[in-house]
């Protein structure tokens, strides 16, 4: 089964600090006014590890990297966030 | 609210009984002409009799049949009603309804309309919904503002408390009047102890909601269709409206009409039967539809256009919650758009970046090019952030002022060279026909 992660955003907790842009710009985009545009592709090996840090860096816990799994469903990396019923649009 | 039906109506079978259901109108006989009080529950009775299916099929077939009727929301989404029950039937725990009574846009009247005069199919609606997914509990959300509607609600439960109907609990949660109040994640957190505002999805309501609980969320319209497709079985509700979109539903049309008010339709109308049927009092030069959240459509467009989302979606629009405001030539559609863009930006929950500072550039956007002569390159600029605002909030709010302000572009195109190039317009001038609410300042918004 091939694993790959997703960056999934939270835009309520966002507020535009724009530190993830800065470690993962092949990934994110801001707008005009500095909130972070993500690119849903999924993705592995080094970029994921480059996302991991992105996340982790986000002073406001407002990024995410969730599981995809190749069946189509995916998964909250973080506890109580699961969202396995939830198929990929 | 004026209540007309206005558009003319097929004639009804000739077979058909003289009881609300099998002709049209399907909701609104239960609003009278001439009485402006509520429906009592005697005399709904009587229109509307208890639903045959209730008394015959068992209670586990009635999802099945508001699946075949193909009955779809009418609160703006279109999603399948029957899928919704389904889903909320097969949670882990006993489902909880919901039905939603905000009616936020301003332009749209009918929920308002149906809680007020007729609150007993509502609630018909609201328990045959409640039996189906098997909930033992119904809470109907109404905003602050619509007490007309509350004191109806709450007289037609009090009636049937009176006349010893057996009922599940069934209580008024009234709701805070903001635009997205009325979002179902915000209904949810409200009635779970927070504030109006939306949450981020998933879990989506019908997963987790009212106490963690499976909630079906419908709207006032939708459950009363919903009643009436128990009533009288798939196949009459089928008897109007299109394959894709079976039924009737309830436009409010107002602007430079004649005829103004709620009125029933089957889906799938021409437009332009429907706007000459309300008697248009000045030339046409767009309509808006769906209301301050809809698209604009040109008066050429009309023509061809039908009141069906396969007819409104190639063009962007959607029937929305079925508001249609028509606006005359002698009117400037920059500047009406700039004063609904504005009003939009203002009702924003403030919570996600691009919805506060999106919607705000929009609204100063657009105001620019309709009331000073802005550099052509502003054009560029509104499609530019239409384009990052699109699909990055917690909820949908901002897409709606985005397809509004893409219309707008679209449609008033020559208008938007004209601007340019020579400044504003003389119907700049020109009084408005849309009503647009006061905007209310940040720090006197009630979110509780």
């Amino acid at each position: 089964m091939a694993v790959s992660f997703r960056l999934r955003l939270d835009p309520i907790a966002c507020d535009g600090r724009g530190v993830c842009a800065d470690l993962l710009p092949e990934r994110i985009d801001l707008d005009d006014w500095g909130y972070p545009i993500i690119d849903p592709t999924p993705m592995s090996g080094v970029t994921a590890q480059h996302a991991r840090r992105a996340v982790a860096a986000c002073p406001v816990l407002a990024l995410k990297l969730e599981l995809v799994q190749s069946s189509g469903s995916i998964r909250g990396s973080h506890a109580g966030r699961t969202s396995s019923s939830h198929s990929l649009r | 609210m004026i209540t007309q039906p206005t558009p003319s109506a097929p004639p009804p079978p000739p077979s058909a009984p003289h009881v609300a259901g099998p002709h049209l109108p399907r909701l609104l006989t239960a609003v009278g002409q001439h009485d402006e009080r509520a429906m009592t529950l005697a005399s709904h009775r009587r229109t509307y009799p208890v639903p045959e299916m209730a008394r015959r099929q068992p209670i586990e077939s009635f999802i099945a049949a508001v699946e075949r009727s193909g009955l779809r929301g009418r609160g703006g989404a279109g999603f399948p009603t029957g899928r919704k029950l389904r889903s909320v039937s097969e949670g882990q725990s006993r489902p909880v309804v919901v039905v939603n009574g905000s009616e936020g846009e301003p332009a749209s009247g009918k929920d308002v309309l149906l809680l007020t005069r007729a609150p007993h199919l509502v609630i018909d609606g609201a328990l045959l919904a409640a039996a189906a997914v098997g909930a033992k509990e119904v809470m109907i959300c109404i905003e602050r503002d619509k007490q007309a509607a509350i004191r109806s609600i709450n007289g037609a439960i009090g009636e049937r408390i009176g006349a010893r109907e057996v009922m599940i609990p069934v209580r008024v949660r009234v709701i805070p009047p903001r635009y997205v109040a009325g979002e179902e994640s915000a209904l949810v957190h409200f009635i779970n102890g927070g504030e109006a505002r939306p949450t981020l999805t998933p879990p989506r309501p019908y997963q987790k909601g009212v106490d963690g609980r499976p909630t079906l969320i419908d709207n006032v319209e939708t459950l009363c269709h919903l009643a009436q497709v128990l009533r009288w079985g798939p196949a009459w509700f089928r008897g109007q409206g299109t394959d894709d979109e079976p039924g009737t539903m309830l436009l409010t049309i107002s602007g430079c009409l004649k005829r103004r008010g709620v009125c029933e339709v089957p889906i799938g109308m021409s437009m332009r039967t429907i706007v000459q049927a309300a008697e248009p009092t000045h030339e046409i030069g767009a309509l808006l539809v769906g209301g301050f959240y809809g698209t604009w459509i040109s008066a050429d467009d009309m023509g061809w256009i039908s009141m069906d989302n396969v007819s409104l979606r190639p063009i962007g629009s959607g029937l929305g919650c079925g508001a249609v405001i028509a606006s005359p030539r002698s009117v400037c559609g920059l500047i009406e758009t700039a004063r609904v863009v504005t009003w939009l930006a203002g009702e924003t929950a403030g919570q996600c970046g691009p919805c506060v500072h999106g919607l705000a550039a929009l609204a100063r956007g657009m105001t620019d090019l309709a009331t000073t002569r802005a550099p052509a390159e502003i054009v560029t600029q509104l499609q530019r952030w239409a384009g990052q605002i699109e699909g990055r909030g917690a909820c949908s709010f901002p897409d709606g002022a985005v397809r509004l302000v893409r219309s707008a572009l679209r449609v008033f195109a020559a208008d938007i060279a004209h601007h340019v190039h020579h400044g504003p317009c003389a119907a700049a001038v020109n009084r408005s026909m849309l009503k647009i609410p006061a905007t209310v300042p940040d720090r006197e918004k009630v979110w509780r």
